[in-house]
């Protein structure tokens, strides 16, 4: 490798490198505002200026300077502080001073740099310049004045989100950053500007306001909004969460946040189920923890263990189902689901319910068929990861099912299972064309009656055309519910013959139906004594008989299961609202009263208990390489049918009880889904 | 320069005439099919020729035209001040240099005339028929001060000069474009002053040359 020196130390960088970088890998930080890592270079703030020999005499832009062999940088050199002071003083020349009231302050790039490079006062005696303020929709809250144009939210919004929205008008002192006549941005990755924006002309709206980045406690924890587990930070102040910010992890996120799991956490404050309630001739009274238990513990014992069932909802952390797992098989029964949307998933091979290329391993396919499922709105980021490999032309992209605009070109074979069934040329082509190909199957594709078929159907046609050989294994299950996996993993399914959620819904079915969170499952047809074990008053609390109240994912340490099959653990930030409890700990209280006391007295030892019976649970943060298996044999062979595939997320705005409640998801489900489907009508 | 923005009223729709779009597509053929976005600049100037101006519904037509954002669109037509965003005088756009070289040799008064004869600066007339405005450096500096009317250099002009060329305008009439104090191009005001002698045009001054310079194969160690 070649070697530079920096500030008189060696150091060895990869060819191709940029001047900031081989700093960066010598330790020399350099101020920078528009150079970002993930976005293309613009080289047009001029603050990583640094001196290079050989080279002209003058300061150079390291961002945007290749390394050489051989090269001398400095990085702190009179020439090159006074350098980087002139660029502060100019772009300080037209900057606001109103840190006191902006929602940037605090965690400011100039701000922080300016004390670094700023001077004490101005020198310039002329009027400041001053923008209007732009439209840019629900989550960005615009202050153009304080704007220094670099760029990133416009490269950002192109290059990552791809929804060329964002530009910058005019010129010179009249530049102007702002969408096309202000319309809003259509990205449901826009919240992301925000956290690039280097200083305070985009903020967060939903928050504006709302807190100083200092008055902030912050955890970091794990999001449950879609199936990919992207990794976050709430910061909460008092027992209120104010917001949720992403944190860098390359294998799942990088650095972003989808804007469901950013801004639906005003949603933990409203609608929040804080106390137990019975059902009392028809009307609901507030009861005592004892009483409300009691009740659910006389209808358990009371009900013959074939007709009590328990379905588990699609935010649940993985020890509260595994509570309610152990507490109805002792109660003998069989009937347990966590796949509320009845998809045709089953538990017993493990590579098959798995995203098992990974995240990050979905960049190396050639060729991506997505089969029933639309990862824009079901996982932003993994539609971000895949735009990133079609824009690098690493990889192909070709559609089965809805044909929806996915921010990059495909290929669009079909609208449904007729497709899958009797694979047409096109489709194998497509795939055993390419050397590493990979199946995206989304649940629209597994659910109904025809979904074992066409899972057994896409075996087949990944092990003829080689997306899972030897040394790869593109067969990838792009799941919607973050509890989904480890639900599976923990064999949270309907046991010798036991009812699937939609025969435990069926009128007369059971006589107890245990809801734990399960929000999206209609059981009004249902005529069992039903209990709600959940956080908010949402569907599966309206027509409870009991509701028992848990805490939401901000509110406890648990274990979930990322669509690739990473365990990633939450942590807690605030405590449960009012009277409510960790979820686990109301089940275990439960059984103590059913006489069928759970083996464990605290979080950790339901841990070692879930670890025990399912080792998959006992590595955190392991991405397991994934193996080859007998794609073929999954499912049951059968008719494909003829269904138009439909993904399950029909608003990806209110796809759970947290982003119900909230009233950004609902501004924004007015904005971007209601328009798309006036226009489609 | 303020922030340049569209104009407030809009025709409610834009459509390529035949010969605009023939045009058009010969640039967009100059390019790969992959960037045919590279045709913006002549694409506009086209629609400006068309229309006299760059109107919002036309930013979007040719965004659909070349495959682009409309966002990128609206980049370009706001970054070059060539480009008209409002709409300007049907009979004549007179664009007063006002830079260094042409206000010293009088450009002021020329814009006063303007502002007499036409009205505020930027803004349409009261009938409809004429816009001025003062542009920097037309690059013409040689025979300043200079206007550009339509597509031509008006130079040398006097404020007698430009209050007869727009009262031409007016009257229905193209007045000549080109220098006003009768020199030729950008030769100096009265004819020749240098390289005047008719010996140098006749051949009689030159002279045999006996060697060729740097003609001699250079020595080894001279």
């Amino acid at each position: 490798m070649p070697i530079a020196k920096v500030n008189g130390v060696e150091v060895e960088f990869e060819q191709g490198m940029t001047v900031l970088q081989v700093a960066e890998r010598a330790g020399q930080e350099i101020p920078r505002f528009c150079y970002h890592e993930r976005l293309s270079i613009a080289g047009n703030c001029r603050m990583c200026l640094v001196e290079v020999k050989p080279g002209p005499p003058k300061p150079q832009a390291s961002c945007a300077l290749p390394a050489a062999a051989g090269q001398e940088i400095f990085t702190d050199t009179p020439m090159v502080k006074k350098a980087r002071e002139g660029v502060m003083e100019f772009l300080l020349i037209n900057h606001p001073l109103d840190c006191p009231i902006c929602d940037q302050g605090g965690e400011c790039d100039l701000q922080d740099q300016a004390m670094g490079y700023g001077r004490d006062g101005s020198r310039y005696s002329e009027n400041k310049r001053a923008v209007e303020e732009k439209n840019m929709g629900p989550t960005v809250k615009t202050f153009m004045t304080r704007c220094i144009q670099c760029t990133r939210c416009v490269r950002f919004i192109t290059e990552v989100a791809g929804v060329p929205d964002i530009g910058m008008i005019s010129r010179g002192e009249g530049a102007e950053i702002t969408t096309y006549l202000e319309k809003n941005i259509d990205s449901e990755l826009s919240g992301n500007v925000n956290d690039l924006c280097p200083v305070g002309a985009l903020t967060h709206r939903p928050w504006q306001y709302h807190y100083r980045p200092w008055e902030l406690k912050k955890t970091e924890t794990i999001d449950v909004m879609d199936a990919l587990g992207s990794n976050i930070r709430a910061d909460y102040r008092g027992s209120e969460v104010m917001r949720v910010l992403p944190r860098v992890n390359e294998g799942i996120n990088e650095e972003w946040l989808a804007d469901r799991s950013r801004y639906a956490v005003d949603g933990l404050q409203t609608r929040r189920l804080d106390r137990p309630w019975i059902r009392e001739n028809g009307k609901l009274r507030a009861a005592s923890w004892d009483e409300a238990l009691n009740a659910v513990a006389a209808k358990l014992k009371s009900a013959s263990a074939d007709r009590i069932g328990a379905i588990a909802g699609d935010l649940q952390d993985a020890e509260s189902m595994k509570a309610v797992l152990d507490l109805f098989r002792a109660l003998g029964s069989n009937n347990t689901d966590c796949r509320q949307d009845g998809a045709a998933l089953s538990g017993d091979i493990r590579e098959s319910y798995l995203f098992n290329s990974g995240l990050q391993g979905i960049e190396n396919a050639d060729a991506i068929l997505i089969v029933g499922a639309n990862p824009r709105t079901e996982a932003p980021l993994l539609n971000a990861r895949i735009r990133k490999a079609w824009l690098n032309g690493k990889a192909e992209v070709a559609v089965i099912g809805q044909q929806a605009d996915l921010t990059y070109d495909y290929a669009y074979l079909g609208e449904g299972s007729k497709l899958v069934g009797k694979p047409t040329k096109a489709v194998t082509d497509f795939l055993s064309k390419a050397e590493r190909p990979a199946i995206i199957v989304g649940m629209g594709a597994l659910v109904g009656e025809t979904g074992p078929a066409v899972l057994n159907a896409l075996g087949a046609l990944a092990k003829k055309t080689g997306v899972v050989k030897d040394g790869w294994n593109g067969f990838n299950v792009l799941h919607t519910a973050a509890s989904r996996v480890a639900g599976l993993d923990m064999g949270f399914l309907p046991q010798d013959g036991g009812l699937s959620v939609a025969d435990m819904l069926k009128p007369g079915a059971l006589d107890v139906l245990f809801l734990l969170g399960a929000d999206e499952v209609n059981a009004s047809g249902s005529d069992a004594f039903r209990v709600y074990l959940g956080s908010h008053g949402d569907r599966g609390a309206h027509g409870a008989d009991v509701i028992l109240p848990g805490a939401a994912y901000t509110e406890k340490s648990g274990l979930y299961v990322n669509t690739e099959g990473r365990v990633q653990m939450a942590e807690r930030a605030v405590f449960p609202k009012g009277e409510a409890k960790e979820d686990w700990a109301i089940v275990r209280a439960l059984s103590e009263r059913v006489g069928q006391t759970l083996p464990y007295d605290n979080l950790n030892q339901l841990r070692a208990k879930l670890m025990a019976d399912v080792p998959s649970f006992g590595r955190i943060d392991y991405l397991a390489p994934s193996a080859s298996f007998d794609v073929a044999s999954l499912g049951v062979k059968g008719d494909a049918g003829d269904i138009a595939f439909v993904s399950t997320i029909t608003d990806p705005y209110l796809t759970n009880p947290i982003a119900r409640a909230s009233e950004t998801m609902a501004e924004l489900s007015r904005e971007r889904v209601a328009p798309v489907a006036l226009a489609a009508e | 320069m303020s922030a340049r923005r569209l104009a407030k009223v809009q025709p409610a729709s834009f459509e390529f005439s035949k010969e605009t779009m023939e045009k058009a597509q010969w640039w967009i053929k100059k390019y790969p099919e992959s960037r045919r976005q590279s045709a913006v600049i002549p694409v506009l100037w086209l629609v400006q020729k068309q229309e006299g101006w760059v109107s919002e519904p036309a930013i979007r037509a040719i965004a659909e035209l070349l495959g682009m954002a409309y966002i990128r669109v609206l980049e370009v037509a706001t970054f070059y001040t060539m480009f008209m965003l409002e709409p300007v005088g049907k009979v004549a756009l007179i664009q007063v240099c006002g830079t260094t070289q042409c206000m010293l040799r009088g450009s002021q008064d020329l814009m006063r005339v303007c502002k007499e004869k036409i009205g505020p600066k930027d803004k349409l007339s009261a009938d409809g028929r004429f816009t001025w405005q003062e542009v920097e450096c037309i690059g013409a500096c040689s025979n300043a001060p200079v206007a550009q009317i339509n597509d031509l250099y008006y130079e040398d002009l006097t404020p007698e000069n430009m209050a007869q060329i727009i009262d031409d305008f007016a009257a229905g009439k193209t007045p000549k474009a080109g220098s006003y104090c009768g020199r030729h191009n950008a030769a100096p005001v009265g004819g020749a002053k240098v390289l005047l002698d008719p010996a140098l045009y006749d051949g009689s001054a030159a002279k045999k040359i006996k060697k060729l310079p740097n003609s001699e194969p250079k020595k080894a160690d001279a």
